[in-house]
């Protein structure tokens, strides 16, 4: 091992060292630190799922077509293959007015209400799927043109209308979650920041000292960063740990809740990658506050014999 | 080895510590520096380490104008000379091995060399038994020659000490001196602040005499100070 990387790693184990002989207000420390990760992290890691199960839909765009209450299956049947051979279209489903009825009375709880009806309130419908290099909205509003120009047509829906709010809603929430990390970020600066300052003048005598026999400031400055670095680190853990355990405690509750609507939403546990992020961004955010407080207050104390 | 020219300290409280100071001290000579308490001994030896700089006239230290050095080039300034304080000023929650080897850290000596050095320092001060003791472990006499040891590990050319029998009976003192003298013998300028003037008269070596911010310098100037400016 060269010297350079002994004496950096000597460093580290003083400062190690020196938290853990004060175990309570290092612990206290990191709470703070975890506390004020764990929030965007969890809501990073909320946001990413509901964007990761909603992704498979998002740039698939349907078109719901529904013929008028008078047109015979087979001539709807006739639209639908005619449109089949049209391009840009991946595929298109038939739904027979009788089969949607059996659908809605299966699905809607309201058999007993359906009953009371003459007959079947239901069109036959199609649900256009185009292919996805044609579902830009210029390729859409000509396909819906062109279907709602069919006289049997009573009404051409484009269901993306959706996914475009959600899409804007998670835009929205994901902004709002950088915002709110940025200002958490300013925060676990300022902890590890005054943390570092009070351990600078509890120490004042030994740096006057080291100062008097030669220690330049980047020698001075060394373990005070490696202690803004095991804060962070520390804090980054925890923070991990706690957002781990919240998402197990959630998981059960949101896949029953996800069920009812007949989803099968889950929560996605965070990996590899997302643990290496806050675990850097913690290293990070640990090191920049030791160094603002290094550079403010060290400078201050010079030696006085 | 040091020169002052017409040398002045004014603090920014106005108070002037010392007007017009001039002598010279020569490379491998030892000096003694004395005169009452708050007469500018102090700030001699401040200007000399460089924890002040001369608002007026010339310090010179070791060919290096201090003047007129970088903030940042201050450290490595003072790795090339050793001082000793009064209160001796250790590290009480750290090893006395780690102590005096605080120096060769800051140095970024080569980590198989500190081991060495530091054994060979507190072998020279008698201490090498007590590497892994505390200081406060240590007697008042003990805790002075830790400090000596931490002064010298770096191989100073220059040794600069501030009152550093302040706190020692006579037995321990003429010890400590004793010490300096080895280390001067062996080439290190030495120059020891005291208002001790039995042990400088019984030492039979060079006198600088400060008073009232003035240095009289029977060498230089040849003057002849009269008895009552002396300490005590």
């Amino acid at each position: 091992m060269s010297g350079w990387l002994l004496r950096h790693v000597q460093s580290a184990l003083f400062a190690a060292g020196r938290l853990a002989r004060a175990p309570v207000s290092t612990a206290f420390t990191v709470l703070v630190i975890a506390i004020a990760l764990t929030l965007p992290t969890a809501l990073a890691l909320g946001i990413h799922s509901v964007r990761s199960s909603t992704g498979e839909f998002a740039n698939a765009v349907d078109v719901s077509v529904y013929f008028k209450r008078d047109v015979p299956i087979e001539k709807a049947r006739q639209l639908a293959a005619s449109l089949r051979q049209r391009s840009g279209i991946a595929r298109v489903e038939f739904i027979a007015a009788d089969e949607a009825l059996k659908q809605f009375r299966e699905q809607s709880g309201f058999g007993a209400a359906l009953d009371v009806l003459e007959g079947n309130p239901l069109p036959h419908a199609l649900d256009v799927r185009p292919k996805t290099d044609a579902a830009d909205p210029a390729h859409m509003e000509s396909l819906r043109r062109y279907i709602a120009a069919w006289p049997e047509v009573e009404l051409v829906q484009i269901d993306s209308d959706w996914v475009k709010r959600l899409n804007a809603i998670l835009d929205l929430l994901r902004r709002l979650v950088l915002g709110a990390s940025a200002l958490l970020g300013v925060g676990v600066l300022a902890v590890v920041g005054n943390t570092i300052r009070l351990e600078i003048y509890s120490r004042r005598a030994e740096i006057e000292v080291t100062k008097l026999v030669g220690g330049s400031n980047a020698f001075v400055r060394r373990p005070f960063l490696y202690t803004g670095l095991l804060y962070g680190v520390a804090g980054a853990l925890l923070a991990a740990l706690l957002a781990w355990t919240a998402l197990q405690l959630l998981d059960a509750p949101v896949a029953r809740l996800a069920q009812s609507y007949g989803s099968s939403f889950r929560l996605l546990a965070p990996g590899w990658r997302e643990l290496g992020i806050l675990l850097g961004v913690g290293a990070l955010l640990g090191v920049l506050g030791a160094w603002l407080a290094a550079a403010r207050h060290l400078a201050r104390i010079e030696p006085r014999s | 080895m040091i020169r002052f020219d017409r040398a002045s300290k004014r603090y920014p409280n106005g108070r002037e510590a010392l007007s017009g100071a001039t002598f010279e001290i020569r490379e491998g000579e030892m000096v003694f520096l004395t005169g009452r308490s708050g007469a500018g001994k102090s700030t001699v030896l401040k200007l000399i380490a460089l924890l002040e700089r001369p608002t007026r006239g010339l310090v010179m230290v070791n060919g290096c104008n201090t003047a007129a050095l970088a903030s940042r080039r201050i450290p490595a300034f003072r790795r090339q000379l050793g001082v000793v304080f009064q209160d001796h000023r250790l590290l009480t929650e750290r090893s006395i091995f780690d102590n005096v080897a605080l120096p060769l850290h800051a140095a970024h000596a080569p980590l198989k060399d500190i081991d060495k050095r530091v054994r060979a320092a507190l072998d020279q001060v008698g201490l090498l038994d007590r590497a892994q003791a505390l200081p406060l472990e240590l007697s008042v006499g003990e805790q002075q020659r830790v400090g000596i040891a931490r002064a010298v590990v770096v191989k100073p050319k220059l040794l600069i000490a501030d009152e550093p029998t302040g706190n020692l009976d006579p037995a321990l003192s003429m010890e400590v001196m004793g010490l300096f003298r080895r280390f001067n013998e062996v080439g290190v300028t030495v120059v020891i602040a005291t208002h001790d003037i039995d042990l400088v008269k019984a030492s039979g070596l060079r006198e600088i005499i400060v008073a009232d911010g003035k240095v009289q310098d029977p060498a230089t100037e040849k003057l002849v100070v009269p008895s009552m400016e002396a300490e005590r």
